[in-house]
């Protein structure tokens, strides 16, 4: 098994007729996802080598299938976009645009909780399950099917650790990237409790960063609720305070969100953190091969 | 976006949040003019981007024209260090407003809660202090209250925010009105934080927003163009550059340069140096680009800093390719003259032919490292001593 997405995902692109949009999307079908459709206000009717493409998400839901939408649509039109898609029926939205105003996610974090809909993003390379499906930009080659479970708040670390896995002789069930964002649709809890309940999962890696308290939140859930064993790394021990270290949500707030105080609470609750990616994924693996 | 005091004040007057009426000024003699309209005795405060200014001696009050002047002379070019070791930051301005007569001292805030999901608005009777003091000593002291985002925040809402806070009874309505506006200003401005300490009532019992502390989403400042004119002004000169070439950086203070493509693993790349007992001088994440003009981008404004002595170039290539990066370098290398070592680690997609590309290359001064670890320690060693 995995999560979020396997092989029964259909997908619609939101934006597939942009360049970003059709490169990642047309990627994601290479690599064996169904991609029943490109969404696109006013190129309804079109196709993008062979996709066809409606002018709206409810009409690739009713007229192609669609279950998973993923949202690769400018920024200051993107939490419309997500919306939209809410409202159509799927099940999941995997929203990739970076820049997203943060108070356009607060009333559609909401709208996305009330309709129970699973949101990932935005901000995020989005989600891939090894073997089954890719939804984002997330670059396969790096990640074969195992028993580890990502979830990160990063992208290109993610794939350095992912890297490190495949190279020990490991892979994953998935590989989740929640995103930088302030506010996400889904956080590490969420995640966690899929991986937690996701029979082919045995391990969980998390990557955290400065800014929130998600790192923290997390840990006090493992604690009590995951079963399985989680290992951890978080970036910007050498982040100073009050500056926005690239992702819009990785800020250190006065005396809060730091990196050090993160991976307190995450030993606290006897979660082992890697001091580098590489040693992060050392310790995964070992621990992996003492279950 | 992080907003001065009188920035703020400004927003807040647009939004009908009563503060004192005052002037900017940047030059000493600017500063006694403006006390001079305004009238004794007036506060002349520093506007600097941090807490904590009137401790470091960046707010004083004048009873005349000489200890305007005095004051101004003083606090303009000083140095101030936030409480948690932020900056320095140069005082460049001050604003000098008029002299309150403050009978109470309360604090108000609206900030974005990004664990609930929430605005949280909190009040609290005992304001002028450090409010994290206040609520590690008293947590009763700080009212908190989250505002529900399904419908309008209401004067009513408010009302009982600030009776349960214990702020006086004749004050209750103003200060209810203040923080209603205070959340409106969140909405509508696009304000992720939003912090009032004091929150003042007068002898006369008026209730004035005596500081102003806001910050405002850069992510929206697509829809405020007054803010995004503001955000357009930078201090440092690196940051400046960086902003005019569409980059992300943030100026550190060591002898290492960073240049990594993604936010998480530049972060990452910055606290691996450190580990290997280097200084890292900055953040700059390449973002997904390897044509040679968006390396050429980063390394100047890297090389600009002149504390800089070795930089480090850490890819992991996913979809972009390391051989299209090594490309990149290399004709990079011929339109800039570095002067400092280069450390080149490639790793993921391609790393193989990139590294072949550096290798024939031979480029003077670039040294490749296989492992993030192995060329932090390279690095470091190359930069020598901060």
């Amino acid at each position: 098994m995995s999560i979020i997405i396997d092989e029964g995902t259909k997908l619609a692109v939101s934006g597939l007729t942009g360049r970003e949009g059709s490169f990642h999307g047309l990627r994601n079908k290479a690599y064996g996802t169904d991609l029943v459709a490109g969404v696109t206000p006013g190129k309804g009717g079109q196709d993008v080598e062979g996709t066809p493409v409606f002018d709206t998400i409810k009409e690739a839901v009713t007229e192609a299938g669609a279950n998973t939408s993923m949202i690769f649509v400018p920024a200051r039109f993107a939490a419309a976009a997500i919306d939209e898609a809410i409202d159509s029926g799927v099940e999941t939205v995997i929203a990739i645009t970076e820049g997203i105003p943060v108070l356009d996610m607060l009333s559609t974090y909401w709208k996305a909780k009330e309709a129970a809909v699973r949101l990932i993003g935005p901000n995020c390379p989005g989600v891939l399950s090894p073997g089954k499906a890719n939804v984002g930009i997330i670059p396969a080659q790096f990640f074969d099917p195992g028993p580890i479970g990502v979830v990160s708040k990063s992208g290109t670390l993610t794939y350095q650790i992912g890297n490190e896995l495949k190279q020990a002789g490991t892979g994953n069930s998935s590989i989740v990237g929640i995103g930088g964002d302030p506010i996400v649709g889904s956080d590490f809890i969420d995640i966690l409790t899929m991986y937690e309940a996701d029979p082919d999962t045995e391990l969980i890696v998390m990557v955290g960063e400065i800014g929130g308290d998600a790192e923290e939140r997390a840990a006090e859930f493992i604690a009590s609720e995951v079963s399985k064993p989680v290992v951890a790394y978080i970036a910007g021990f050498t982040a100073p305070p009050g500056k926005q270290m690239g992702h819009a949500g990785a800020i250190i707030s006065g005396s809060s969100g730091t990196a050090q105080a993160k991976k307190d609470a995450l030993e606290a609750k006897g979660v082992r953190v890697g001091e580098s990616p590489t040693e992060t994924a050392q310790i995964a693996a070992e621990m992996l091969r003492s279950l | 976006m992080d907003l001065l005091e009188y920035q703020g004040k400004q927003l807040f007057a647009k939004h009908g949040i009563p503060v004192p009426s005052g002037e900017v000024a940047d030059t000493v003699d600017e500063a006694v003019a403006a006390a001079e309209r305004i009238g004794y005795p007036c506060a002349i405060k520093a506007q600097v981007l941090i807490g904590g200014r009137g401790k470091a001696g960046g707010i004083k009050i004048a009873k005349d024209a000489e200890e305007a002047r005095a004051h101004a002379d003083a606090i303009l070019g000083m140095d101030i260090v936030g409480p948690h070791g932020e900056g320095p930051f140069r005082v460049d301005q001050v604003w000098i407003e008029g002299g309150s007569d403050i009978a109470e001292e309360y604090y108000a805030s609206v900030i974005l809660d990004r664990g609930e999901k929430k605005l949280l608005a909190m009040v609290s009777a005992k304001g002028g202090m450090d409010i994290e003091a206040v609520a590690a000593e008293d947590p009763d002291a700080l009212v908190k209250r989250h505002i529900d985002p399904t419908r309008e925040f209401t004067a009513a809402d408010a009302r009982t925010i600030v009776a349960d806070a214990g702020l006086a009874e004749d004050a209750l309505d103003e200060a209810a009105e203040a923080l209603v506006k205070l959340a409106e200003v969140a909405r509508e401005e696009d304000a992720s934080l939003i912090e009032v300490n004091p929150l003042i009532v007068t002898a006369g019992r008026d209730v004035i927003a005596l500081d102003a502390k806001v910050t405002i989403d850069g992510n929206a400042l697509f829809r405020h163009q007054d803010l995004a004119e503001i955000a357009d002004t930078v201090d440092d000169p690196q940051e400046q550059m960086a902003k005019e070439k569409g980059l992300t950086y943030v100026k550190l203070d060591g002898n290492v340069g960073i240049l990594a493509n993604g936010a998480g693993l530049c972060m990452s790349t910055l606290d691996v140096v450190a580990q290997a007992g280097g200084a890292p001088a900055n953040f700059l994440d390449a973002g997904g680009g390897s044509k040679a003009e968006a390396i050429v981008n980063a390394l100047e404004v890297i090389k600009s800093d002149a504390k800089v002595s070795a930089i480090l170039f850490n890819i992991f290539g996913g979809i972009t390719r390391c051989d299209e990066i090594a490309n990149g370098i290399v004709t990079a290398s011929q339109q800039i003259d570095l002067g400092m070592p280069l450390v080149v680690r490639l790793d993921g997609t391609n790393s193989e032919e990139g590294l072949k590309i550096l290798a024939e290359a031979d480029l003077p001064n670039l040294h490749q490292e296989k492992t993030m670890l192995d060329a932090a320690r390279r690095v470091v060693e190359l930069a020598g001593s901060a």
